[in-house]
């Protein structure tokens, strides 16, 4: 690909926010102290969830596996520490939803033992899908929110031609810093990851896009391209704006093509991974570790010291606040996420897991401002980076018009909270458009369901049929047999009485005439008597 | 002379048509009512009858002899009732009281400790969803239940419960915001 450097292009609408990143970059990161106990959900990705492969009494090994999957997109999960696996139940997890959900709960016993590792240090030496499948077993899902298994995404398929792999150090949501931080503090392994995705999918560019107000970490990994001296890896530094860090929205920026709206960026050549991402890639294969840790921001103005931790997967978030200081006497609201595309959690006795990029603590007291009807005024179309109508689709989303927001293209919309952020009437426009979404999907679950009683009810109904057919059948079989032998005999009797009845006759007859011989007989006697 | 031209040539033209429209009627026939099959497939599949019909597609036969309204399915409720005012182009119309509540997905289990093994749920299934014979234990396959209660009349020691399907996070649902009707007025 031919780009003159540092040519960019632009993203419809998006916002400048306030970043405040800062109040958490003052610190390196640290780590977090060992927890006790461990909650690890089996399910932290998007796809299938994996099969439990310990139970209850079990000892584990850091590192080893605890789940496994034989469907493609999924991941295992490893247990963070060494220790016991002492509870094996629903508990809840960090979801909007607030329900429980099936984990795994280990007791540290304070060794933090590894189990045995298998480090390649050449990568080049293996073949991209040996590299794929040691990413798959190392459970790495995309770090950046979505949770995306990564060994499915560095797989774009035979047909695929992947020539650019964008790496998304962008985070423009306000708050967040730890993808900041892990670029500033573990640069070179970033390089490296980069470096392996780049061979495992054969792109020739690799692009580290990092937003202008990330100076540190821009020139953090400068500096060890330029030790390394790799020319196929380039840092682009882009303008805040949010949400630039959107895969569409980003892709746009750097390379002014348009990913299809039912498409992946792999259609148009491409491949975007978050550095997170990146690092774990590495240290799954240069190193041999699963993923069983990463970087947590915890910041906000509710929070002591806000700062990134690096954090082993399953610790409760209570235990970050606490190591962070603890909370404010005014704080109000806990978030996981940012501002803008984050979700409230009830309560902090949840666990980390691998998608948890921040912890934000907020301390506003106001009540949220009461929402007014739409004026139709259309800034929120002005700002929303997916060109869509967002005020037809909260229209539409409201009164239930589930066919007709499809056709305005509502799950291209990537719930950035732009429009919520700008509307004069406060409507919760993104809370619409995920009623609307998941309304579709379980619309879509009840379809599939509904069609299979169905298949299943004509079935019944065909077999019924059947059976009730052939009960007639074999009745009337039985009938015309039955009536066939009783046909049979009438005749046969018909005939033994006619061929019967000339005997009988005649021994009757015979019987008669020796009576009358007999009478005769003795009438003669009789008279032979008189006579004398 | 002109009046006998103009009955000829539709005399012409209709008998063409006639032929045409005869033909293509045999020609084109379609066994069943494509109608029903549309309703159908809006159709929950539950087979619970508590339209009033003995299952689905004769409620949905019901509905396009006109002799049914569209608001007597409560499992499918007000999705269904929407969806087929669309589709037939009837007014919406209000569920009964009763079904008004959104329906609430259930399954049954049956106490496996009371089945005598007498079959009669068995023959009671719509869509074969449990699993016995006779003189042996009876047990529910949970996957295809549809919830339509129909083996529970029949069940002569009352060994089948029901309980509700519990949401789990992948077919949780985010909640329509509140109206903002109820919004103060600007």
């Amino acid at each position: 690909m031919t780009r003159s450097s540092q040519q960019l292009w632009h993203f419809h609408g998006g916002l400048k926010l306030d970043s405040n990143k800062a109040m958490s970059t003052r610190t390196p990161i640290i780590k977090a102290s060992l927890p006790e106990r461990l909650v690890l959900p089996v399910q932290q990705h998007i796809g299938e969830a994996g099969q439990l492969l310990v139970k209850v009494g079990d000892k584990v090994l850091k590192g080893q596996a605890v789940t496994e999957s034989s469907e493609y997109i999924s991941a295992p999960v490893h247990a963070p520490t060494s220790g016991t696996v002492v509870e094996i139940g629903e508990f809840p997890t960090p979801h909007p939803s607030g329900l429980n959900t099936l984990c795994i709960v280990i007791e540290s016993d304070g060794e933090d033992e590894w189990i045995e590792l298998k480090p390649t240090l050449y990568p080049n030496t293996k073949s991209p899908s040996e590299l794929r499948q040691l990413i798959r077993q190392a459970g790495i899902v995309g770090l950046g929110g979505a949770a995306f298994p990564t060994s499915v995404k560095v797989n774009p398929g035979p047909k695929a031609h992947i020539e650019t792999l964008i790496i998304n150090g962008v985070e423009c949501e306000p708050y967040i810093s730890c993808d900041d931080m892990l670029m500033r503090e573990y640069a070179e392994e970033l390089i490296s990851g980069c470096s392996i995705i780049q061979y495992i999918v054969s792109a020739t560019h690799c692009l580290i896009a990092i937003e202008d107000n990330k100076p540190e970490a821009i020139q953090a990994i400068k500096t060890v391209i330029k030790e390394k001296a790799l020319h196929t890896i380039e840092v682009v530094c882009i303008p805040t704006l949010y949400p630039t860090g959107g895969e569409k929205q980003l892709i746009k920026v750097l390379t002014h093509k348009e990913v299809p709206s039912d498409g992946f960026p792999s259609d148009i050549g491409l491949l975007v991974q978050n550095v997170g991402t990146a690092v774990a890639v590495h240290k799954a294969i240069v190193l041999g570790e699963p993923l069983i840790s990463r970087i947590v921001t915890i910041t906000g103005n509710g929070v002591q010291q806000p700062q990134n931790i690096e954090v082993l997967i399953g610790t409760l978030i209570s235990e970050l606040i606490k190591q962070s200081g603890g909370y404010h006497e005014d704080a109000s609201k806990l978030i996981m996420g940012g501002p803008m595309m984050g979700f409230t959690l009830q309560t902090d006795h949840l666990p980390v897991i691998k998608g948890s990029n921040c912890i934000l603590v907020e301390n506003t007291q106001a009540e949220a401002p009461a929402t007014m009807p739409c004026i139709r005024c259309s800034a929120c179309a002005t700002v929303c980076p997916a060109q869509l109508l967002p005020q037809q689709l909260y229209w539409m989303a409201s009164s239930k018009k589930f066919d007709l927001i499809q056709d305005y293209h509502l799950f291209d919309c990537i719930e950035c909270g732009c429009c919520a952020q700008v509307c004069p009437s406060q409507i919760p426009l993104v809370q619409y458009y995920r009623f609307a979404k998941t309304e579709i999907w379980n619309q879509e679950r009840d379809k599939i369901k509904s069609d299979h009683a169905r298949v299943r009810h004509d079935f019944r109904q065909a077999r019924l049929d059947k059976e009730k057919k052939e009960r007639a059948e074999k009745l009337r079989k039985k009938k015309e047999l039955l009536e066939k032998k009783k046909m049979a005999e009438t005749a046969a009797k018909k005939e033994d009485t006619e061929t019967e009845i000339d005997p009988k006759k005649s021994a009757i007859e015979a019987a008669m005439k020796r009576v009358q011989k007999k009478k005769e007989a003795k009438l003669a006697s009789d008279e032979n008597v008189n006579e004398k | 002379m002109s009046i006998l031209v103009a009955i000829i040539t539709l005399t012409v033209i209709s008998t063409i048509f006639g032929v045409l429209l005869g033909y293509t009627s045999v020609k084109f026939h379609v066994e069943g009512d494509p109608i029903v099959d549309k309703i159908d497939a809006l159709l929950p599949q539950t087979q619970c009858g508590q339209c009033t019909y003995p299952g689905c597609r004769p409620y949905a036969e019901a509905i396009t002899s006109g002799e049914a309204g569209i608001n007597q399915c409560p499992p499918g409720g007000e999705a269904t009732m929407l969806a087929l005012s669309d589709l037939l182009g009837i007014e919406p119309v209000a569920l009964d009281e009763e079904h008004a509540d959104e329906p609430q997905k259930t399954v049954v289990y049956i106490d496996e400790q009371i089945c005598i093994g007498c079959t009669l749920c068995i023959q009671a299934c719509p869509v074969d969803a449990i699993l016995g014979a006779a003189k042996q234990m009876h047990t529910i396959i949970e996957n295809e239940c549809t919830g339509c209660d129909l083996c529970i009349p029949p069940c002569p020691v009352d060994c089948i419960h029901i309980k509700t399907v519990k949401p789990e996070q992948d077919t949780w649902r985010w909640s329509l915001p509140a109206s903002t009707e109820t919004a103060p007025k600007a």
